[in-house]
C-alpha cells in the first residue's frame, strides 16, 4: 500500500466522471481542496453532491479523470489499494450510520476502537457534542432524530480523520446543535483537517459564523457550477 | 486481526442485546428438527436421517443468523463508515465469521442435543471428538459461505429472497458432508468413524476454500452493491 503523503492537497480531481446505473452521476468534475480547508458543496438534489463525497471516501469508482484523495490516486487507471487512505477518511451521509441495538456510547466506542482511540476520546466526544448525559447510555433505537445525528457526529468527531466528508450534517439538529457542529468543523480545521460538507443551506454555507466563510463549490447537473470563495469566484 | 475482532464483538453484543438467535433462530430450529420428526413418523427413518435434519435444520438456521448479520449494518447504512473506519474490507469479512461462527457453534450444540433427546440418538465417548470436529469445521463453513453471499445481496432489492438461492446450492457439499461425519459421530450402522473422519477433511477444505474466496472478495462485493 503506498503511503498517505498529500503535499497540502487534500483533494485533486480533474475531468472526474462517475458513472451509476448507466447515468454520468459526476460528469467531467475538477477542483482542489487544501489541507485544513472547509468547503461547502451546494446544489440541487440530483447534483452530484453525495455521490462525490462517496467517490472521495473510495466507495464509488471513478470511471474517467483523476481522483487524489490525501495523496492516494483513485482514478480510472488507478490500481491503488485505498485501505490506508480510507482510515484518514470519516463520512457521515444521510444516514447516521448507527447501530439501533447499541447506546450511543457504545457506538461511539466502536467507532473509536476500530482506529485504536481511547475510552477519554470517547468521553470527549460525546461531551463535544452534548450527549455525556443519560443520552450516552441510551439505545440508539431510542434516541430522537437530532440525538441520534448527534452521536454520529460523536462517532466521526472521535475517530480524529483528516478528511471529514459530510453529506448533509445539519439536517435534524437544532439551532444549538448546528452552531456546535460549526464549530467543530472549524476546529477540525484548525487542527489541519479538511472538511467538504453538503448543504442546502445558504446560510450554513454561507457563515458558519463570522471569519470562517467556507469556500463554497455549487454543482449542477454533476459539474462545478460556481467555485466562491470570501466573495470572490476562483 | 484486531479490527477483525473489534468488529465481531460488536455484533455479538447486538446479538446479546436483541437475543434473535435466542428468541427466534433456536426456537425455530428445533421447531424443523420437530416437525421433521412427525413428518416422518418412523423411528429408524428418524435415528437414521437424524445427523442430516441436524445440518439441514443448521442450514436455514444460518441463513437467518446471516440476513440478521447484515441487516444491522444496512437498516442505518453503517455498512459504509464501517468499511472506510475497518480500512481493509476484509477485516470486516473475519469479524462477520467470526460472530456468525460463534452463533452458529453454539446453535449445532443445542440441535445434537435436540436430536440427542428427540430422535434418541447416541454418540459414544469415542466419537466425541469426531463429532466436535465436525460441528467446529462444518459451523465455520456455514459461516464463510453465508458471509459471503450475505455481503453480495446485502444492497439488493429481495435480499431476504435472494439469499437462500445463492447460498444453499453452494452449501450441498458442507451439507453432505457434515451430515455424514456428524452420522458417523452418532454411531450410524451405514458409516464408521474413519469414514466420518475423511468427510471432515473435505469440511475442512471448503471452509478454508471460502474463508479465503470471501476475505479476497468480499470488498468488492459490498461495495459494488453499496
Amino acid at each position: 500500500m503506498q503511503a498517505v503523503t498529500t503535499n497540502d492537497t487534500a483533494l485533486s480531481l480533474v475531468d472526474t466522471v462517475v458513472v451509476l446505473g448507466g447515468f454520468p452521476a459526476l460528469a467531467g468534475v475538477s477542483f482542489e481542496v487544501r489541507e485544513g480547508e472547509l468547503v461547502a458543496l451546494r446544489g440541487a438534489n440530483g447534483s452530484g453532491k453525495s455521490t462525490l463525497l462517496r467517490a472521495c471516501a473510495g466507495l464509488v469508482p471513478v470511471a474517467r479523470g483523476t481522483m487524489r484523495v490525501l495523496g492516494v490516486d483513485l482514478g480510472a487507471r488507478s490500481t491503488t489499494n485505498s485501505s490506508a487512505m480510507r482510515r484518514h477518511v470519516g463520512l457521515l451521509g444521510h444516514k447516521n450510520g448507527l447501530y439501533a441495538d447499541l447506546t450511543a456510547r457504545e457506538n461511539v466506542r466502536f467507532a473509536a476502537r476500530l482506529v485504536g482511540a481511547s475510552d477519554n476520546d470517547v468521553d470527549e466526544a460525546l461531551a463535544r457534542l452534548g450527549i455525556d448525559t443519560r443520552v450516552a447510555s441510551t439505545r440508539a433505537v431510542a434516541l430522537s432524530a437530532g440525538q441520534r445525528r448527534r452521536t454520529a457526529l460523536a462517532s466521526l468527531v472521535v475517530r480524529r480523520a483528516r478528511l471529514w466528508l459530510l453529506d448533509e450534517p445539519h439536517a435534524g439538529l437544532d439551532s444549538a446543535a448546528r452552531v456546535e457542529l460549526d464549530a467543530i468543523l472549524r476546529d477540525a480545521t484548525r487542527a489541519g483537517a479538511t472538511v467538504v460538507y453538503t448543504t442546502h443551506e445558504v446560510v450554513n454555507a454561507a457563515a458558519p459564523n463570522a471569519g470562517t466563510v467556507p469556500r463554497t463549490i455549487t454543482l449542477a447537473g454533476g459539474a462545478v457550477a460556481s467555485d466562491v470563495k470570501g466573495g470572490s469566484a476562483r | 486481526m484486531r479490527r477483525a475482532f473489534v468488529v465481531a464483538k460488536k455484533d455479538l453484543m447486538i446479538e446479546w442485546r436483541s437475543r434473535m438467535l435466542l428468541v427466534r433462530v433456536a426456537p425455530f430450529a428445533l421447531l424443523v428438527l420437530v416437525l421433521f420428526a412427525v413428518a416422518l413418523d418412523s423411528e429408524p427413518l428418524i435415528l437414521r436421517a437424524a445427523a442430516g435434519l441436524v445440518w439441514l435444520a443448521m442450514l436455514f438456521s444460518s441463513l437467518l443468523v446471516v440476513q440478521r448479520a447484515f441487516a444491522i449494518e444496512t437498516d442505518d447504512a453503517a455498512l459504509d463508515g464501517l468499511l472506510i473506519a475497518s480500512g481493509e474490507p476484509s477485516q470486516v469479512f473475519f469479524g462477520k465469521i467470526i460472530a456468525a461462527f460463534v452463533q452458529l457453534l453454539s446453535l449445532a450444540v443445542l440441535l445434537v442435543a435436540g436430536a440427542i433427546v428427540l430422535y434418541g440418538a447416541t454418540v459414544s465417548a469415542s466419537n466425541i471428538v469426531l463429532l466436535v470436529t465436525t460441528m467446529l469445521t462444518a459451523s465455520l463453513g456455514l459461516a464463510s459461505v453465508g458471509t459471503l453471499y450475505g455481503a453480495a445481496v446485502a444492497n439488493m432489492n429481495g435480499k431476504d429472497s435472494l439469499l437462500p438461492l445463492l447460498a444453499m446450492p453452494v452449501a450441498a457439499p458442507l451439507l453432505i458432508g457434515a451430515s455424514r461425519a456428524t452420522e458417523a459421530a452418532l454411531g450410524s450402522q451405514t458409516i464408521d468413524a474413519s469414514a466420518g473422519w475423511a468427510w471432515v477433511a473435505l469440511l475442512t477444505v471448503f471452509a478454508v476454500v471460502f474463508v479465503s474466496a470471501g476475505a479476497a472478495a468480499f470488498g468488492t462485493l459490498v461495495e459494488a452493491e453499496s
